[in-house]
């Protein structure tokens, strides 16, 4: 953790994390239920919508606690924030 | 392609060191119908697949992996803190000379991971019952490895898993049919 530039705030960390798992969860559900219910508009509009939220609500992870995903799909700040702790078997 | 999410789908937190639990635990990590089986298992299936449930297989094959993490979080949380003596203790003597602190893909009982428990049989339909089966099979296990422990942090995220368990079951069982549907329309001619 980068305690010499900020201190990590864990009780923020694992707030924020909790927040966001609880949308992806509910996305991860919405996703596999239209696997197989491809007509139900009204989880089509409950998933875009919670999509949207989780958005944002990832973007506000990001800013204060580093990227969450890989490859491009998040951005760094300087030095390269990527690899460092915490990874999620450390929290 | 995947992308790597930097967090847990859901809080594991355990409350002590138990290197016995985490020993039991590994029937869901390397074991015949863990989450290394499922995720691999559903993957494999899905390129043959009618194209109707293709997503299905591709989507609970990937939450898949994410489980696997959880899985190896507890095993790597209950076993950190453990000296060799303790490791030895919980019957993972073995593991210890062999991998020091590192996981590996076995079982309960220490038998290490084969592609035999993957099912591949070229029927959808035969397929999928598989997997309906592999899910409830997860789904016992989980029971009792609940069951197992009064580590109530612990329980809380096997509860998790347990509970996706059932879900992909129930999409699966949806799955037969629609392509059971599929299947009586095109006979009709």
């Amino acid at each position: 953790m980068s305690e010499e530039k900020q201190a990590f705030d864990t009780e923020a960390y694992y707030a924020q994390l909790k927040e966001l798992q609880t949308l992806d969860f509910a996305l991860v559900e919405l996703n596999l239920y239209l696997n197989t219910h491809p007509g139900d508009m009204q989880a089509i509009q409950q998933f875009n919508q919670l999509a949207q939220k989780r958005q944002a609500c990832a973007q506000q992870f990001e800013m204060q606690f580093g990227p969450l995903v890989n490859f491009g799909n998040s951005y760094s700040r300087y030095p390269w924030q990527w690899s460092e702790t915490p990874w999620p078997w450390q929290v | 392609m995947w992308l790597y999410e930097k967090k847990l789908q859901y809080p594991v937190r355990v409350s002590k060191c138990d290197p016995m639990m985490a020993k039991f635990l590994t029937e869901q990590y390397g074991g015949a119908d863990g989450e290394l089986a499922a995720a691999l298992r559903y993957l494999n299936q899905r390129y043959t697949i009618p194209d109707k449930v293709i997503g299905v297989l591709n989507d609970i094959g990937t939450e898949e992996f994410a489980h696997l993490e959880m899985i190896a979080t507890m095993i790597y949380k209950l076993t950190k803190d453990a000296t060799p003596d303790q490791l030895r203790a919980a019957g993972l003597g073995a593991d210890f000379v062999n991998h020091g602190g590192d996981l590996f893909y076995e079982n309960a009982a220490g038998v290490p991971w084969t592609a035999t428990y993957i099912a591949a049989k070229g029927d959808p339909l035969t397929n999928l019952y598989e997997d309906i089966a592999a899910e409830e099979k997860a789904r016992a296990t989980y029971q009792w490895l609940i069951d197992y422990t009064d580590d109530v942090d612990l329980q809380d995220s096997l509860k998790f898993l347990r509970e996706r368990e059932i879900v992909h079951a129930m999409r699966f069982k949806e799955s037969v049919e629609i392509i059971k549907a599929d299947m009586g329309q095109k006979k009709v001619y």
